[in-house]
């Protein structure tokens, strides 16, 4: 009989690899609750990156000399544990990019601009994040076609009944989707989403930033047309971001970005395109940063995607009680089994701004804004909140200390 | 609590944060502008009535932190009589000196939100000079 393990990270042990904890902020230790922003990076990236540099750094798929082949062994290393990573079906759908916003305006740009026109239908969900709604409402506007937004109830989550009123729209031609919020933490039905806008003959475009760090994602089992995600959220420098995307796809797809590597050939009369993926991948690529991205995902995998998921979760099981016995604080989002390891709250009479600025007084970092989510600000009647997130590096004592932190500034603004 | 606590949160920011001075809408007012900071969202708009080039009322409306609305506020009580030429060439540390904390360049324009609002409503009705120094900052409150 197999025997069934609940699989368990030791955070205090992995906050070792992270040279940034060894700091004080304000004479006290960082207790840093903003990865959702960006997240720290541990001693085997770095070093991942400078070995690189000092040692097989050269630009790639140029140089015939060795240095040069070790390079781009180096990038297309990387690219292979990306695939891997999202247990995509080939490497020649994974097309690195700066970031997650460069991944999708990639997809608004190359497969919007040739693929819709009017009657046509653009939806994207209310919690998106901007860089998953700004570019299609723009392409939406440019093209003729009309922008559609899935709506989202008090909760937090969307309301996915309104789906059929959208539905009679128009010809509904691409869903926006992000898989977790990165405001609120809700954790989206995307499965349903892509049955839906498959249904509709639509293309299905999901946002994974909050998503890939943290839970196991599988590209294939979820069926999407495209996906993207970041190197930076999951430990990996900032400049590295993937787009997954089905190959007919970006076969069928014109180029984005133009210029140098992406061409197979140059004439006065006209140019044709490199194969996949890069067709996709004009100038000279992030490569460090792809080697960065590589160590990431060795840093994560070794440690367990389905462990740092449990640590999350076991965190904000511990964080949730606790904010909400503090009088006059509101919690934005779903309930903890529909929620990521991101809290947004709300102290009574005190600005988000003010919040963290006391928090930061105390060591605590927390972001404060509207999170590139001003139109779901505007549905829940805020200009912005105060969001705490987690990653495998967090631990207790730092939801302790922004618990303690929040009453401060309960007290100074009361 | 640490001294960057007191200095910052002083007990007259928090008393104009929490009774704003000025707070409200002038009806059937000469001018109003409004501006955001994009950055954290801090919204602010400004009324104002004039008797002749004075500025004979002046108040406002908004949400934000305890910094941009307490500036705004104690900017109210600065302005109200003072002529629009005058206001409008006001520099940013006559309005500081006023708020007297510490502040970082992210604070700053919370702090600052107000004045360029006002000046926007000044510039609107009587025309004064946006001057060069908000030029490149009027962009980055989306003034409108």
């Amino acid at each position: 009989m197999a025997v069934t393990t609940t699989p368990k990270l030791d955070a205090r042990k992995l906050r070792e690899d992270f040279p940034i904890f060894e700091q004080v902020v304000h004479d006290h230790p960082l207790a840093y609750l903003d990865t959702a922003a960006s997240a720290q990076k541990p001693r085997a990236v770095l070093n991942a990156m400078t070995r690189f540099y000092e040692t097989s750094y050269a630009n790639i798929h140029r140089g015939v000399y060795d240095l040069g082949e070790r390079a781009t062994e180096a990038y297309e290393g990387a690219r292979e544990k990306a695939r891997a990573f999202v247990n995509a079906g080939s490497t020649r759908e994974v097309v690195f990019t700066h970031n997650v916003t460069a991944a999708l305006n990639l997809v608004a740009y190359g497969w919007g601009l040739d693929n819709l026109g009017p009657g046509d239908v653009v939806v994207v969900t209310e919690m998106e994040h901007h860089s998953n709604f700004v570019p299609w409402q723009y392409i939406a506007g440019r093209t003729g076609a009309e922008f559609a937004v899935v709506p989202v109830d008090e909760n937090g989550e969307l309301q996915l009944d309104e789906l059929e009123t959208i539905a009679v729209r128009g010809n509904i031609k691409v869903v926006a989707c992000v898989h977790v919020s990165n405001s609120l933490g809700t954790v989206n039905p995307v499965e349903r989403l892509i049955a839906w806008g498959h249904e509709q003959g639509a293309i299905v475009v999901v946002d994974g930033a909050q998503a890939v760090p943290h839970r196991a994602v599988d590209v294939q089992a979820l069926g999407a047309d495209f996906y993207a995600f970041t190197g930076h959220k999951m430990c990996a420098p900032t400049g590295i971001g993937v787009l997954w995307g089905r190959a007919d796809h970006l076969e069928s797809m014109s180029p984005f970005e133009l210029g140098g590597h992406m061409i197979r050939k140059v004439t006065v009369e006209r140019t044709t395109w490199n194969e996949l993926p890069h067709k996709f991948e004009a100038g000279t690529a992030p490569i460090a940063e792809a080697v960065g991205l590589g160590a990431a995902i060795d840093y994560l995998d070794a440690i367990g995607l389905d462990a740092i998921e449990q640590h999350e979760r076991d965190l904000l099981d511990y964080a949730l009680p606790r904010l909400e016995g503090i009088d006059g604080l509101r919690i934005f989002g779903p309930p903890a089994d529909r929620r990521a390891g991101i809290v947004s709250f709300e102290v009574e009479g005190a600005h988000p701004h003010d919040v963290a600025q006391i928090l930061d007084w105390e060591g605590v970092a927390v972001r404060a804004g509207h999170h590139c989510n001003q139109p779901l600000m505007a549905k829940l009647g805020v200009p912005a909140t105060s969001r705490a997130s987690f990653y495998l590096y967090t631990v207790t004592e730092e939801i302790d200390r922004l618990v303690a932190g929040i009453e401060k500034a309960r007290k100074v603004f009361s | 609590m640490s001294s960057e606590f007191d200095s910052l949160y002083r007990e007259v920011i928090l008393d104009h944060y929490k009774n704003p001075r000025g707070h409200g809408v002038i009806e059937g007012a000469d001018v109003e502008a409004e501006g955001q900071n994009p950055l954290c969202g801090d919204e602010v708009s400004i009324f104002v009535s004039f008797d002749g080039d004075l500025i004979e009322d002046v108040k406002f409306r908004g949400r934000g932190c305890a910094i941009s609305q307490a500036s705004t506020s104690m900017l109210m009580e600065m302005v109200k009589g003072r002529t629009a030429e005058e206001v409008a060439a006001m520099s940013r540390d006559e309005l500081l000196d006023e708020v007297g904390i510490p502040l970082t360049p992210v604070r700053l324009k919370c702090a600052l939100l107000g004045l360029g609002v006002l000046k926007l409503a000044l510039h609107k009705g009587k025309g004064t000079p946006l001057p060069e120094e908000w030029a490149g900052l009027a962009q980055d409150l989306e003034l409108k």
